[in-house]
């Protein structure tokens, strides 16, 4: 049991550590490192224009993807070269938020089910942060039961025509190209008749409509699709064989190691550190001490969690199920630290400027945000599930339309 | 990085749990429950045999010098094994601090006897309410003698020696406390067992009267030797609440899997696969902490303390929470003597408290932090 390199793996760090002391943006370091949660503040840029610029800069040194082969704009690394590039990138890893869908989740699927043509044509240009890519899979009356989505592509000649709606869609206002999965027969059980394409997001019929957060941002959007036209050669797998093609994209996000996770811990014993109660700093108050102390330990766990699976990739082992609980658990913990946090700063905990008292507004920022942490990518419900049944091996959920056509499903005011 | 067990040592796990499912079924831990006897001597004798009793003994002292992760991996499985023997006592405590300050006639003389079987050892530090504190030590020492009351001791009434912690000052700096190690079954000695939360771990009283003692380690020195022993100790009894927490899991796992209600396996109802999701959850964290502390004991890193008192918060909630819910998810069926729940969970919940509480952890660890954070 040791934490150290192999030789092979020292000589990568080594490489890529010089390349990123030579190349990275490190006037944006210290309002990167103070931006927590997925929470970008930069004063005088926006995220994605200087994300592209560190995208194209990583493409052009053959950083980008880089567990991706070479003709496809990649580097040919190993799963544990990403990790130790990731963990080297360290914070400036915070610019690269508008390119992990893409990357993520809809490079791979391009990777696997495209064509020749397909794969060389888009990937490149997805790895160098020129097209941002988006999902469009969720629906208003399809999240989590993703499989019972309405949005029809029906086949005209050599192409297709939809008409729909997407929503929950983050980033299409700045995408250039989507991820969509459409119902191409509706006659069949719900799972069988899906199709997965990608289009040009600036294709006529796409309307993009920004939707208002919760927590004031605008991050996700709803799209809109009326007879907008695909090419047949823009289709992802077998025409009905669009459940199985999208396995392999949420497959793919779940293998994304979760070592950027925030768990709020780090910001919450600086806040316990400095914040005076009227006994004295909160860090010395037995209550606050119980508590941080078992989030501190919980957020180790993950972390050591997670070099675990690090160690089954070195090994060329596929990593195992406990990696599914890094969004669960930091998710809770989250929302946790944020209102206990709020709670230690008292009657100045309900402001939410940029006052000193309550370090910046960051928790209660942490507080509006954090419910989507439980949301998005699979809800904590969906994740225990997942858990249950594939981990533990308890019986799937009864499901009354899995063998029913879906145009016989009973539904709600559709 | 190879953050994880060495193939020999996965196999060593195997052998030891082969060999506990063997040599201690819930019928053996249910001979000691029932107080037939203190603990399972056969089975003593069997860990001996198979060298698990010195496994982290060097081989001048008797043991079979293999090493501290080896240790972790048998101390996993007589967690899931419940098994009732002075195992902690003996090879995490007593061997611990004569391997960190005996001098060579002490090791010479009781790490070949530990390893063997033929000594059970123990630490009396405890004195009735409070956690480990210089000034929870009232028990004196003077001119070679001790007097005073140590309780609960574990497994103190079975035990051959004691490594006692003893006041030799009163400045009230931690140099006030020093170590001593003392025959049981000597003069001025008096042991009255307890009952107690886990009776398939004993806890005795144990009085000293003008008990004649040797010191263990130099004068002053004790807080700071127990200290580490404590580190030492939270590590592998991590590994011992994290094998308990498992073998909850699956048991919870297995009946929901059996038990039929409302026409369904009960493990087909949300309510009962989340609660079981959930104690998978609290599981992994405890493990991965525990691997932590694991490779910091091992390689005696600057970075135990911290890791020892995170496995040992992380684990003490695993092993109460997958006890806890194993209950609730065998309904009445739970609430029996018969059925083997109760055994986790009082298990669980008397390791909670044997090397301080959860509290007093959780207090370690942030003291730990900042001192990390400081530097
Ligand atoms: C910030 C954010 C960004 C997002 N970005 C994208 C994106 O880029 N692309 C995209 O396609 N989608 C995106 N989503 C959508 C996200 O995937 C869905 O919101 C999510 O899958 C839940 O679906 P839903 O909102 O329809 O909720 P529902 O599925 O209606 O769930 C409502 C509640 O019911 C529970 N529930 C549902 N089914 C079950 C079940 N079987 N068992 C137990 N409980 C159940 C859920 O856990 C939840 O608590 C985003 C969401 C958020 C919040
Ligand atoms: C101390 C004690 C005294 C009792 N006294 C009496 C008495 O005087 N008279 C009497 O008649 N009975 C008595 N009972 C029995 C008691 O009512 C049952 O134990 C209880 O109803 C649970 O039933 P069960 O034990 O069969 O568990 P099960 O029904 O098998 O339940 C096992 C687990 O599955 C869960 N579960 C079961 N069904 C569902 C569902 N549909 N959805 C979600 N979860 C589910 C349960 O919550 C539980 O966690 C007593 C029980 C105890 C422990």
């Amino acid at each position: 049991m040791n934490f150290d390199d192999t030789p092979q793996e020292a000589a990568f760090r080594e490489t890529a550590r010089r390349w990123i002391e030579a190349n990275a943006p490190r006037e944006l370091h210290a309002e990167l490192s103070k931006s927590s949660l997925g929470r970008i503040r930069l004063a005088n840029h926006d995220i994605v224009d200087v994300g592209k610029a560190w995208q194209k800069k990583k493409f052009e040194g053959n950083w980008a993807c880089l567990h991706w082969p070479r003709e496809y704009g990649g580097r040919g690394a190993t799963p544990i070269e990403k990790v130790i590039w990731q963990q080297e990138e360290g914070v400036y890893g915070k610019l690269t938020q508008p390119f992990q869908i893409g990357e993520g989740m809809c490079g791979p699927t391009v990777m696997a089910f495209g064509s020749e043509e397909a794969k060389r044509r888009y990937l490149p240009k997805l790895a160098s942060g020129e097209e941002i890519w988006c999902q469009l899979f969720s629906e208003p009356s399809a999240g989590s039961d993703v499989a019972g989505l309405r949005t029809r592509a029906e086949k005209k000649g050599d192409n297709w025509v939809v008409n729909g709606q997407k929503i929950w869609t983050s980033g299409a206002h700045y995408s250039d190209y989507g991820l969509l999965i459409a119902r191409t027969d509706p006659n069949v059980p719900k799972h069988k008749g899906l199709t997965m394409f990608f289009l040009d997001m600036k294709s006529p019929g796409v309307e993009v409509r920004p939707i208002k957060q919760a927590n004031g941002m605008q991050e996700f959007n709803e799209v809109y699709f009326t007879d907008v036209v695909i090419p047949d050669s823009q289709r992802l797998g077998a025409v009905g064989d669009g459940w199985n093609v999208s396995l392999t994209t949420l497959m793919n996000e779940r293998m994304s190691i979760g070592a950027r996770l925030a768990t709020g811990v780090p910001e919450m014993f600086e806040l316990c550190s400095n914040l005076m109660l009227e006994d004295g700093p909160a860090i010395d108050d037995p209550a606050v001490r119980s508590k941080l102390a078992s989030w501190a330990a919980k957020s180790s766990g993950l972390k050591y969690t997670s070099y675990r699976t690090i160690s089954a990739l070195s090994k060329g082992e596929r990593p195992g199920p406990e990696n599914s609980i890094g969004k669960l658990v930091s998710g809770m913990m989250l929302q946790d630290i944020a209102t206990y946090a709020m709670d230690l700063q008292g009657a100045a905990g309900v402001l939410t400027g940029n006052d000193e008292e309550t370090a910046q507004g960051q928790f209660q920022q942490m507080l509006l945000s954090s419910p989507s942490m439980r949301i998005a990518g699979g809800t904590d419900e969906i994740l225990r599930n997942i858990i249950a049944e594939r981990v533990l091996g308890l019986p799937g959920d009864i499901r009354v339309d899995k063998d029913v056509p879906y145009n016989k499903i009973p539904t709600k005011g559709r | 990085m190879n953050f994880d067990f060495s193939d020999d040592q996965k196999q060593l796990r195997d052998q030891a749990r082969k060999f506990l499912a063997e040599k201690c079924p819930p019928k053996a831990v249910r001979v000691v429950l029932d107080g037939k006897t203190p603990y399972d001597k056969e089975l003593w004798k069997g860990l001996a045999e198979m060298g698990f009793l010195g496994v982290a003994i060097p081989e001048e002292f008797g043991g079979a010098g293999a090493g501290h992760l080896e240790l972790c991996v048998i101390a996993e499985e007589m967690g899931r094994a419940n098994a009732p023997v002075p195992f902690s006592s003996t090879v995490y405590l007593a061997a611990e601090a004569l391997l960190i300050a005996g001098s060579d006639a002490q090791k010479k003389k009781w790490l070949p006897a530990i390893a063997s079987g033929e000594a059970i050892g123990t630490l009396a530090l405890f004195e009735g309410k409070g956690n480990p504190s210089p000034k929870n030590v009232k028990l004196t020492a003077a001119n070679g003698v001790l007097n005073g009351v140590k309780k609960p001791v574990a497994d103190g009434a079975i035990a051959d020696f004691a490594v006692v912690a003893a006041r030799t000052g009163s400045s009230g700096r931690d140099s006030d406390i020093s170590l001593f190690l003392v025959e049981l079954r000597a003069g001025g000695v008096e042991v009255k067992s307890l009952t107690n939360l886990d009776p398939t771990r004993g806890q005795a009283e144990i009085a000293f009267k003008d008990c004649k003692a040797e010191p263990l380690g130099a004068a002053g020195e004790g807080w700071s030797i127990l200290t580490q022993v404590l580190d030492r100790a939270a590590v592998l009894c991590a590994f011992e609440q994290v094998g308990g927490a498992d073998r909850a899991l699956e048991m919870g796992r297995d009946y929901a899997l059996d038990r039929i209600a409302f026409g369904r396996p009960i493990g087909s109802f949300q309510a009962v696969k989340h609660m079981l999701a959930d104690m998978y959850v609290s599981a992994t964290l405890a493990r991965s902490n525990s691997y932590y502390g694991a490779w910091a004991l091992s390689t005696n890193a600057a970075e135990l303390p911290e890791a020892a008192a995170a496995a040992r918060i992380s684990a003490t909630q695993a092993f109460q929470h997958c006890a806890k819910n194993n209950i609730q998810v065998h309904g009445g069926m739970g609430f029996t003597w018969e059925f083997d729940c109760h055994i986790y969970y009082r298990r669980a919940n008397a390791m909670a408290l044997g090397l301080g509480s959860l509290s007093y952890w959780e207090d370690q660890l942030i003291d730990r932090m900042r001192k990390k954070n400081a530097a």
